[in-house]
């Protein structure tokens, strides 16, 4: 299925990249969109169930209002105007993960219209994305296919449904075309994302985690060639599910259409499938007359109307904007540019916030979420924010500052966390990776030790300070490295004193 | 025939109140009655099994002191698109026989709740879509005045069971005209309330911006009392109103002392020609408005330009939404599932939806999708949105100069089955003085208004009164009542033929 | 005369996920083609200055609070399921790709 590719340098030297968004975000209300029933995750299949949910004869929705007011606060946020009046629309195809056959959404009045979010690049850059819209709808259900290879659809003998996230509240925002990005398109698209995700966790509106589906990244991209009006024909890439997709996607979709434009083919309008394992995009359906979703405002909902003091409420309560609140940060924590744009590129500015807010110092924080969590992110191939819990490693660094770990037992302790061993603490214990802090047991190794090297005690009693290095290693290997080897030096030198 | 049977609702309640009948003996007396004419009628799809022990459960609240709701104990047939937990629900299709939904609709809910009896759900056409029940997956259902007609639609069996004293009330829905049709032609009454007085939640949806739930009886008080049980805000349903809602049946008693007619503005729509009328409902007509003018009403001619869109307005929304509503039955997480060897599920959903669903609804769910398609949408249903407008602006300027307004409740008596199954068009013009209601929202009542001269067929008079005005058609309607009542020496449905009764069980007269 | 064809019926019933035999189709295109000629004067009087009405009584804000109310059992969401295994819905193999 690998297409020809051309080299992406090549590329943007005849063709200028055009990006489009739209990204879902899953709100994370206490129930669903238009059900009381529980907005959960990871529960058994078609547990969280109103009658709505599936579609049920006789079923009616009835609108969440705390999701409206995320709706408009994430409007507001996108710097988007809130519309006076708004409505929801229903969006009619079949698909067997929606409970009604049609998916309760918003058309031609959504909430919240016409923003701009502001983008930082990796070397400072500031890029205006303009945002067409945002928009309320509700998520569908998950299917399992059977019997085909790797669970893919194609060739699967069965489906199996769990409606369970039927019905969890979505905000949509679709971005307007973008154009000037050029050679840092797929940097910006991750950036935009990121963007994206630090609004919507700053708003506590959305845990946005990619890798759950709280967060989802459609992308367009189209070329057209240098000089051209016109803009080309887009394709949307579906199914890239963390930024560093979102990255990649993007810069496959750039050299795959300029291949096929250079050879003089075209491009065909349609959606297609991001594989996280081959990093290539496939076709799925061809957009046709077959997309005809007959929308119509939706006759069991009535019109949003917000009062103008709710919008007032809600914006006065908006966090800053990102480019504002990284300006800020930077400050407080009194970092450099270049750490801070360690940082800032490494996608976890939340999480060094989160960290640093639950008590860790702001370098510590730094160095964890851009050091060892990085690594052990990049070693998985797995998103650095998603490795694990800021509270968690604030609280495995206070174990550090308290001497009950040592930083390379620290690091072990990270790599249990990672796999979900259980809290810093439950893990020191389970693993008995505890400093030994008890004298009795250190001199008694010492003394064992400075036994076995007469020369060396004799090199410390001559006052030659450094031998006692040798003693330290012999020390530290009897204690399986559980010893604050500052402590052992300070022994050692006592006990030769003696 | 046992004269329980011919209590109306709030006789039999004052009777079951006093002691003097227990639930038990008036719901085994409707059952006997269904045992003995249904195989004629066929007004129900499904007879409630734990009829008798809802009953006997009521008589012992009842004897244990209870304070009991007016109409405990009373029998009530239930409308097949109203769902139930107890009866299957199958709005009439076969995409969905033997469906048992796990929550009683709200108005099933209320009725349980104020002690009434369900005895079964009754026979309607599929997914209410029709003016006749012949297009009931199940059979049709027959009019008890005369076996080879149609009883209207889509709630027939619903009118079908109160005339032919199967059941004392019943619930029925009208998206356009369903319950005030189907009284017209059965000599019953039938009132639509304003859209939101009644929880459509529970309704299997037709058309979700048409549809209202409301009482089918043979009396308006009896349709007040039914009201009162069913109506009020739900908010399981978003369209419901939050009103505070006067009591129904006291309106029907207040006006059934004629009062209310005393200077009452009647309105009288201009651009609804006489020919378009059978003659004999026409006369029907022009009498019952004779004599409410001898006993002080003012018949006013007003100008509703817009109505006679109505109907080709109706005819795109309706199939717009029903299109949509209709999309859920699709052999996934209910219903008929029709297998295709080697097929894909979208194979599946077609074949089940080609088989389950009958030729009208296909023909409507076609319909509503062409109307709402790309590039048919502002000529087909935008523009019929914008009749609705028009039609609601109709009604303002009347109702400024009127009261309430009065029309035929439909063209022509019943007709004969199988007479216009061809013909949609002809059909769907049956709906005509109806569906100018549903369009705006605003209540509508049926009540005999006599039989008509030229067939010998039961007649409706039908009032129309502002949103949120439903007490006032319940006033004027109740004096209407009286009125013809006492002019023709008792109720219409005397002079209904008497049914043969084919298993008699019950001991007759037992009072 | 409208433009009801039997291409357009097909195509129809296609988006309305029923499968029309030939003689449906033959006989929907002759019966749509006489309703719509009918119901299409709608378009008569729907001028531009006049707004669509969705709703027959004009209500605006309906909401929820947001609060964990009423669910189904499991036992009841699958109750009615044609097929089902491993506690969901089962269907046949799905040709198109998700929306
Ligand atoms: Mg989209
Ligand atoms: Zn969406």
């Amino acid at each position: 299925m690998a297409a020809a590719l051309m080299d992406f340098d090549k590329a943007l030297e005849l063709y200028e990249p055009v990006l489009g968004f739209e990204v879902h975000v899953e709100l994370n209300t206490k129930t669903k969109m238009f059900s009381a029933a529980p907005n959960s995750f990871g529960r058994e299949p078609n547990t969280d169930l109103a009658p709505v949910d599936l579609g049920l004869p006789g079923s009616m929705p009835v609108v969440n209002e705390q999701a409206v007011r995320y709706s408009i606060s994430l409007g507001l946020a996108l710097g988007c105007s809130i519309a006076a009046s708004s409505r929801f629309a229903r969006k009619n195809y079949f698909y067997p993960d929606l409970g009604k056959n049609y998916q309760i959404s918003q058309y031609d009045e959504p909430i919240a219209y016409e923003g701009q979010v502001e983008v930082e690049l990796a070397d400072g850059t500031l890029v205006q994305i303009p945002i067409e819209r945002a928009h309320m709808e509700e998520d569908a259900g998950k299917l399992t296919h059977v019997g085909g290879a790797a669970g893919r659809i194609q060739g699967a003998a069965y489906s199996l449904v769990d409606y369970n996230r039927a019905g969890v509240p979505l905000v949509e925002i679709v971005t307007k075309p973008i154009f000037g990005a050029e050679h840092g398109a797929p940097e910006l698209a991750a950036a935009y994302v990121r963007t994206i995700r630090d609004i919507v966790l700053s708003l506590g509106i959305s845990d946005a985690r990619m890798e759950r589906g709280n967060l989802r990244c459609d992308a367009n991209v189209s070329l057209r060639p240098r000089g051209q009006e016109k803009l080309g024909t887009r394709t949307e890439t579906k199914n890239v599910n963390s930024m560093r997709s979102v990255e990649r996607a993007v810069r496959y979709e750039i050299r795959r259409q300029a291949a096929i434009l250079a050879a003089g083919g075209t491009i065909t309008q349609e959606t297609r499938h991001w594989h996280e394992d081959t990093g290539v995009t496939s076709p799925g359906r061809p957009k046709s007359d077959a997309d005809d979703y007959r929308y119509f405002p939706e006759p069991d909902l009535l019109p949003v109307v917000p009062a103008p003091e709710l919008i007032e409420q809600l914006r006065a309560a908006l966090p800053e904007p990102p480019a504002t609140r990284r300006r800020r940060l930077k400050a407080e924590w009194g970092f450099t540019d270049l750490e801070f744009q360690d940082i800032a590129n490494g996608g976890v500015l939340a999480e060094v916030e989160q960290t640093i807010a639950a008590g860790a110092a702001p370098t510590a924080a730094r160095k964890w979420w851009t050091g060892e969590i990085a690594r052990l992110a990049n070693a998985a191939d797995r998103e650095t924010s998603e490795l694990v819990e800021p509270a968690a490693v604030a609280e495995l660094q206070k174990l550090v500052d308290a001497g009950t770990l040592t930083d390379k037992l620290a690091r072990q302790v990270l790599e249990g966390m990672v796999a979900g061993e259980g809290t810093p603490q439950e893990i020191v214990d389970a693993r008995g990776l505890a400093v030994v802090s008890d004298d009795g047991a250190l001199i008694a190794a010492i003394d064992e030790a400075l036994a076995a090297q007469p020369d060396v005690l004799a090199k410390i009693r001559d006052g030659k300070v450094q031998a006692a290095g040798a003693v330290i290693g012999a020390v530290m290997k009897a204690m399986r490295g559980q010893a604050d080897a500052a402590r052992v030096r300070e022994l050692i030198l006592e006990r030769a004193a003696q | 025939m046992s004269d329980i049977i011919r209590l109306s609702a709030a006789a039999l309640a004052d009777r079951l109140a006093a002691g003097d009948i227990s639930s038990v003996e008036a719901t085994q007396a409707h059952l006997d009655r269904i045992a003995a004419v249904d195989g004629d009628i066929h007004a129900f799809l499904h007879v409630n099994e734990k009829a008798l022990d809802a009953a006997a459960d009521i008589d012992r609240r009842r004897a244990a002191g209870e304070q009991l709701g007016t109409l405990a104990g009373v029998p009530l047939a239930i409308k097949d698109v109203l769902v139930t937990t107890d009866m299957p629900s199958t709005s009439g299709s076969k995409i969905l026989e033997g469906y048992l939904s796990p929550f009683d609709a709200t108005v099933v809910a209320r009725s349980r709740a104020a002690g009434m009896v369900p005895l079964g759900k009754t026979n309607m056409d599929e997914f209410a879509m029709g003016s006749s029940t012949e297009h009931s997956a199940y059979g049709p259902t027959h009019n008890p005045w005369d076996l080879e007609r149609i009883p209207g639609g889509s709630g027939g069996g619903s009118a079908a069971a109160v005339a032919a004293f199967e059941a004392p009330l019943a619930l029925g829905s009208d998206t356009g005209g369903s319950i005030r049709q189907p009284a017209h032609v059965t000599g019953t009454v039938g009132m639509k309330p304003t859209y939101g007085g009644v929880s459509r939640y529970g309704a299997i949806a037709l058309a979700s911006s048409l549809d209202q739930v409301g009482p089918v009886t043979r009396t308006v008080l009896d349709a007040g009392l039914l009201h009162d049980v069913i109506g009020g805000h739900d908010p399981h349903d978003s369209t419901s109103l939050t009103d505070a809602w006067p009591s129904f049946a006291a309106a029907a008693r207040e006006g059934a002392t004629g009062e209310v007619l005393k200077g009452l503005k009647i309105g009288v729509v201009t651009e609804l020609p006489d020919s378009g009328f059978q003659p004999g409902v026409a006369a029907s007509f022009r009498d019952a408005l004779d004599r409410l003018q001898a006993h002080g009403a003012e018949i006013v001619e007003i100008s509703a330009p817009h109505f006679e869109y109505g109907v080709a307005a109706y005819y795109l929304i309706l199939p717009a939404e029903a299109s949509s509503n209709l999309a859920k039955f699709d052999s996934v997480r209910f219903g008929m599932r029709v297998d295709v060897a080697g097929g894909t599920v979208e194979d599946v959903m077609a074949a089940t939806r080609d088989v389950g669903f009958g030729e009208e609804v296909k023909r409507r769910v076609i319909l509503g999708t062409y109307a709402l398609s790309a590039g048919y949408y502002d000529a087909y249903y935008g523009s019929a949105q914008k009749v609705r407008t028009l039609i609601q602006r109709d009604f303002d300027t009347a109702f400024g100069q009127v009261d309430v307004i009065a029309t035929p409740s439909a063209p022509t008596t019943a007709f004969k089955i199988g007479e216009k199954i061809d013909d949609p068009l002809q059909m769907y013009l049956n709906d005509l003085t109806t569906i100018p209601a549903n369009l705006a929202g605003v209540p509508g009542i049926s009540i005999p208004s006599g039989l008509a001269d030229d067939d010998g067929l039961p007649v409706g008079i039908q009032f129309l009164a502002p949103a949120r005005a439903d007490a006032r058609l319940y006033r004027v309607g109740a004096a209407t009542e009286a009125l013809l009542v006492d002019a023709w020496g008792g109720p219409l449905l005397d002079r209904a033929p008497v049914l043969n009764e084919r298993s008699r069980t019950m001991q007759e007269g037992s009072r | 005369m409208s433009e009801i064809t039997p291409e357009l019926v097909r195509h129809l019933g296609v988006l309305a996920r029923i499968q029309l035999s030939d003689a449906e189709v033959e006989r929907l295109t002759g019966q749509l083609d006489v309703i719509v000629d009918n119901i299409a004067k709608v378009s008569q009087v729907a001028t531009p200055d006049v707004p669509a009405t969705s709703h027959p009584i004009a209500l605006e804000n309906v909401f929820r609070p947001d609060e964990i109310g009423q669910t189904l059992t499991h036992e009841q969401a699958l109750s009615n399921a044609p097929d089902a295994a491993d506690g969901r819905f089962r269907v046949t193999a799905i040709l198109g790709e998700e929306q």
